[in-house]
């Protein structure tokens, strides 16, 4: 008789999920199923509203990425009043994003993700934390990376209003310049930022790469997936966050396409499953074709592993350095090791840390004009970004009020959906066998899914308000011999 | 004697109020030293067989954020107020229905078109919509039921207090925490933020005129906001007299008006009705059409003045009315 494994809630990820695995007579892996299970509704209730108010009503998709949501729908908002924002709103939007990235990604490897390193994939549940994190390195280093992302959401905080939900964003720039105060905040911020970076890369190495077990981990199969690559790249291919085309590599590492933000509407397309409520992306011209990897499938990546193999190096020259060391050390490009995205991340935290240094130094973000009054009739406008967990796409239509018509919300984790329910399947079919399951063998398989840094609060923006039930009734061969179906 | 135990939940959120308490930063370490966290999805493993597995009232207090859509995000809140002493509804979400309960407005089959069949992008030939049961490879699977309407957190289980804002202000979370711990609590029920009107703790306060009178409402992107005047003044819909204080009018310190997540005061039962005739009677005309026309500026009445609060609200939306939907 088959049996079944339930890990429900999964935890330290953003948002609800579970995982329903199913083994076989022989207590081997079936099947793993990652599931979605929440939806709230963002495309149609946004519908109505002035099209002002989508950054601050869109960052309530996340609020742990609500900035990247603002800047998405900010530059949408340009683009949707034919406005172009002063070259003072451009850089300091963009450092605000810098800023973000930064203690974003701090955030996953020492609260969300890290500890499966730090403190141990199968430590006892209750040490596999931030707390664990803290006992392992120590209260003063805690203290540091605690300080250092207060100090970074201070300063978010006094150029956006707020951190958590940022209000500054309009079409054509930002609602308040920056004082000299803030301009020194940001410059002090940096340079902490740069050796806090530094600082995040030694102790990867010290903890993860120094460690032959969590080395081959990484390398194993259990954790390989074969996809094509997505991220935003500058004039000479680099990775960059805040604008640039879309490039694509395919699973070999060969550029597949790249392309403006407006054509993404023509190159993704999103499939429905039955059994999640989130939408699986892929790549139009190669098609769905199931659950499968390699370049006949259209299932791509994004996220800190997509980013660096999409790219041709970092626009930074500690980061370069760090991206020309992650390919030696990992064989080459692609990188198809989803656990190595721990390690992305971190390239892209100092990568981030030096943008963002740069920016802070730059005498144009001193400019008292940061606002563009739009003059021209709204109709629609697409905006793209990169947020920490991927790219992120919104597309809105309006009247001629600047009245949302149709919203169209392409979020970061619903890039990755495909890709992350293959890892896990795949992670489940390897560590689990003979029916031997424990704590740590599931934290094992969850932690397929947590390398991608989820956002499932992001995934479930969108809400098909109460469900069609259709209830199918099988014979012990797996004939269909009923069904019930209630429409909503 | 053993340490209280407490935990955090999220139901429809966006994670903002996990952030927030992540943002206690230092401050959240004499908490951690003085509690024991016995579930918080965002930070810790401990699961639903966890929570399933305590005595009742075991938890000292568990904070709740995010409003009630599923029949999930129900079973648990109902699980985690059997196994607390205390619920505090934590964040805009839970406290008032917050930004998702705007979807309050739609109903459902128009929502179901619109994400799995009518969305440009979507490829669906076989019109396939995610289903309460399903079978795949013959493995049954299920997801959570939709009601027809988003809930706040007291429309499902019995709260204790509020801690209000989207996110809560930091400073009122270590304050809630506090009074909590030291057992110092006010009166159930109560909103645990000072009970008077933003105005009254705006830097801007006093450019603000005794008679305000409007005679055209503006739009943020249509002006360059000055940063010193009373936002209102400007002709800007801020909603800082209708809305509680306790945020430090971060909005405002943006230099972009309120919008009212911290909900209203004590004295206020319905936080739209309250900010929409505050702002109709600043503005002017000689006639009434002139007035009419004013208020036509506003493009959005719903979204502006009930931005976080349509479940709670008297109008409650259109959903409600819609089959299948839990009063």
């Amino acid at each position: 008789m088959k049996q079944r494994i339930v890990i429900d809630p999964i935890t330290r990820l953003e948002g609800h999920g579970k995982i329903d695995i199913i083994l076989d007579e022989t207590g081997n892996v079936d099947h793993a199923y990652f599931q979605v299970p929440e939806l709230r509704g963002f495309e149609k209730f946004t519908e109505g509203r002035p099209a002002e108010d989508m950054p601050q009503i869109t960052s309530r998709i996340c609020g742990v990425c609500p900035t990247a949501h603002h800047m998405a729908s900010s530059k949408a908002l340009d683009a949707l009043y034919h406005v172009d924002p002063p070259v003072a709103a451009k850089k300091i939007r963009e450092l605000v994003n810098s800023a973000f990235f930064i203690e974003d990604h701090a955030l996953h490897f020492f609260y969300l993700g890290g500890p499966d390193f730090v403190v141990g994939p199968t430590a006892p549940k209750a040490a596999r934390n931030i707390l664990g994190v803290l006992d392992k390195v120590g209260i003063e280093t805690g203290k540091q990376v605690i300080a250092l992302r207060k100090e970074l959401r201070e300063l978010i905080t006094a150029i956006a209003g707020k951190v958590i939900h940022p209000v500054f964003g309009l079409p054509g720039g930002i609602s308040k310049p920056l004082n000299e105060d803030i301009i020194e905040q940001a410059r002090t911020g940096a340079d902490h930022a740069v050796e806090f970076g530094r600082f995040c890369l030694q102790v990867f190495n010290d903890v993860v790469l120094q460690n032959e077990d969590y080395v081959n981990l990484i390398t194993s199969p259990a954790y390989t997936t074969n996809t094509f690559y997505m991220g935003l790249v500058d004039q000479d291919n680099k990775v960059n966050f805040y604008d640039g085309q879309i490039r694509v590599v395919d699973p070999e590492g060969q550029e597949y396409v790249k392309f403006p933000a407006n054509e993404f509407p023509d190159r993704i397309a999103e499939h429905v499953e039955p059994w999640s409520f989130v939408k699986f992306c892929y790549l139009k011209d190669v098609g769905w074709n199931g659950f499968e990897e390699g370049r006949e499938s259209g299932i791509y990546s994004v996220a800190p592993l997509a980013r660096l193999n999409a790219a041709d190096g970092m626009a930074t020259p500690e980061a370069q350095s760090a991206y020309e060391q992650y390919f030696s050390v990992l064989g080459g490009k692609p990188v198809h090791f989803t656990l190595a995205n721990h390690w992305a991340r971190l390239i892209e935290l100092l990568y981030a840390a030096e943008r963002l240094q740069e920016l802070a130094n730059d005498p144009d973000i001193a400019g008292s004009n940061v606002h563009t009054i739009p003059d021209a009739t709204p109709d629609e406008g697409i905006g793209i970004v990169e947020a920490p967990r991927g790219t992120l796409f919104h597309h809105y239509k309006t009247d001629e009020r600047g009245v949302i018509t149709r919203a169209n919300l392409i979020v970061a984790t619903q890039n990755n959906a495909a890709r992350i329910a293959m890892s896990v399947d795949q992670a489940a079919k390897a560590m689990i066998k003979d029916g031997k399951v424990d704590d740590g063998i599931l934290n094992l398989v969850e932690m397929a899914f947590r390398a991608y840094d989820p956002c499932h609060g992001c995934a479930s923006h969108s809400m098909p308000g109460q469900t069609p039930l259709i209830l199918r009734i099988y014979d012990p061969e797996h004939q269909l011999i009923d069904e019930i179906r209630r429409e909503p | 004697m053993s340490k209280p135990k407490i935990g955090f939940y999220w139901c429809a959120s966006c994670g903002g109020c996990e952030e927030a308490v992540v943002d206690l930063a230092e401050d959240i370490l004499p908490v951690v030293e003085a509690v024991d966290i016995v579930f918080w999805p965002v930070a810790l493993d401990f699961k639903r067989a966890d929570v399933e597995a305590m005595p009742d009232n075991e938890m000292a207090v568990c904070f709740i954020n995010g409003a009630i859509r599923t029949s999930e995000q129900e079973e648990m809140a109902q699980l985690l107020r059997a196994k607390s002493q205390l619920i505090v509804a934590f964040g805009s979400c839970s406290h008032m229905g917050g930004i998702p309960g705007l979807a309050n407005q739609f109903v459902r089959t128009d929502i179901l078109d619109r994400v799995y069949y009518d969305s440009q992008m979507v490829v669906n030939p076989d019109n396939i919509r995610p289903q309460e049961a399903t079978a795949v490879n013959g493995d049954s699977l299920s997801l959570p039921s939709f009601d027809g309407a988003v809930r706040t957190l007291d429309q499902t289980v019995d709260v204790d207090y509020y801690l209000p804002g989207c996110s809560p202000p930091v400073a009122l979370i270590v304050q809630a925490v506090t009074a909590i711990l030291e057992g110092k609590l006010p009166d159930k029920g109560t909103v645990l933020a000072p009970d008077i009107a933003l105005c009254d703790e705006c830097s801007r306060k006093e450019s603000k005129p005794d008679e305000l009178s409007i005679n055209k409402i503006r739009r943020p992107f249509e002006i360059e906001i000055n940063q010193e005047d009373c936002l209102l003044a400007q002709g800007l819909p801020c909603l800082g007299a209708a809305t509680r204080s306790g945020c430090g009018a971060a909005c405002i310190e943006g230099n972009m008006p309120c919008t009212g997540c911290m909900g209203p005061t004590s004295r206020v039962s319905d936080f739209g009705a309250k900010a929409l005739s505050g702002l109709a009677s600043t503005i002017t005309g000689e006639e009434e059409h002139d007035i009419a026309r004013r208020l036509e500026q506003l493009v959005d009445p719903v979204g502006t003045f009930y931005r976080y609060s349509l479940p709670m609200s008297l109008l409650k939306g259109r959903a409600i009315s819609d089959k299948g939907a839990k009063a």
